[in-house]
């Protein structure tokens, strides 16, 4: 990760320009310097939306399963203090992947 | 407690080349098991990055379960980002879906082979290439202290006070959309000149989306890492003169936005 790390723009203040140590379970032979952690709700735009699916035999994978009955993805869409979306049963998956 | 363990597979790379095979050894990934690159009989196919994970964890009805507690899909989504991250330095990688586990590794590398053409053409798109994110937000609040501060005129019903309110909510409203409208034809100039592929996110509002203001774009490019520095000062440039605008460069990332397979059957432009 780290030739590759950018700078990051935004403001200090933001939760994920913090810099914290590395929460991942992921561990490193030798030194790691804190990484800055990403922002779970870009890391989760990507991973829930992105990433190839692959067809064969598999036993599961997220683009499987009905986000919409993800408690997760009510969290990230749609409840907002503007919109304090019920559990709504009968809302569309509208997935917005990639084009 | 089972003793069973199922395939986790991460994402895939052209061949085994010793930086990657040394930088995978030294990764644990999700339910901390260490990572190792698997690859089929054929030498030509590409290799999967894979850890073993427990069946009583991600067997279907449990992943289920799991991906419903926040707390968990996190801890998932860090440790598959991390194993990503760490080896996107030494190799172009082409990410998989979350949670796409198999059986076992036969059947890893199964799917290698059989999607062999389809990952290395994917692989030779994507190589040399980072994805950056781009979130434009309209900061302030539609300016309506003066509308709600100021007296209402006193021969102003308080009907017709408070439509009067709305109409100037509604204008500044408009002006801020205006604003980032022309701030986001900016954006896509600067991808025009730099940028490869784009790829639209939902916009981020709820819980998660901590930041202030309204998230208004939250898209990704894919940017040759030559252009990677040019495209980001640009972008962040692309609020200048406009109050209550924001805009936000995210990554490099791994390119999980454009992490995609022709349609089967669809023909190949």
């Amino acid at each position: 990760m780290g030739p590759l790390l950018l700078r990051h723009p935004s403001r200090a203040r933001r939760e994920h320009t913090v810099i914290t140590p590395d929460r991942t379970p992921v561990a490193r032979a030798g030194t790691t310097p804190p990484q800055r952690q990403v922002a779970l709700v870009d890391l989760l735009d990507r991973l829930l939306s992105g990433g190839v699916v692959v067809t064969g035999d598999l036993v599961l994978t997220v683009a499987d399963i009905d986000l919409v009955r993800i408690s997760l993805r009510a969290l990230i869409t749609s409840i907002s203090d503007r919109n304090p979306a019920p559990w709504a049963e009968a809302r569309p998956a509208g997935r917005t992947g990639p084009p | 407690m089972s003793d069973t363990s199922l395939t986790y597979a991460y994402a895939v790379a052209r061949d085994r080349t010793p930086a990657l095979v040394a930088e995978a050894g030294a990764l644990t990934g999700v339910a901390g098991a260490p990572v190792h690159l698997l690859r089929s009989d054929r030498t030509t196919a590409p290799v999967a990055v894979v850890s073993p994970v427990p069946a009583e964890d991600f067997h279907e009805e449990a992943l289920r379960r799991h991906l419903e507690d926040l707390g968990w899909l996190e801890v998932l989504a860090r440790a598959h980002h991390g194993v990503i991250e760490a080896l996107t330095a030494c190799a172009t990688l082409l990410p998989l879906r979350l949670a796409t586990v198999y059986l076992d590794e036969d059947r890893v590398r199964a799917m290698l082979d059989h999607n062999q053409e389809l990952f290395l053409d994917a692989l030779a798109r994507l190589d040399g290439h980072v994805e950056l994110g781009v979130k434009l937000y309209i900061e302030a609040a539609p300016d309506t202290s003066a509308a709600t501060t100021a007296p209402p005129e006193p021969a102003l019903s308080p009907g017709r006070a408070y439509l009067r309110r709305r109409r100037s909510e509604q204008d500044a409203r408009d002006d801020a959309h205006r604003a980032a409208e022309q701030a986001a034809e900016r954006i896509a100039a600067v991808a025009r000149s730099h940028a490869v592929q784009w790829a639209r996110h939902r916009v981020q509002e709820g819980e998660l989306a901590t930041g202030p203001g309204q998230n208004v774009t939250n898209d990704a490019y894919l940017v040759p890492i030559a252009h990677a520095h040019a495209f980001r000062e640009e972008v962040l440039r692309a609020t200048d003169g406009f109050n209550g605008l924001r805009v936000e460069v995210t990554g490099p990332w791994a390119p999980y936005s454009f992490a995609t397979l022709p349609e089967p059957g669809a023909s190949t432009p």
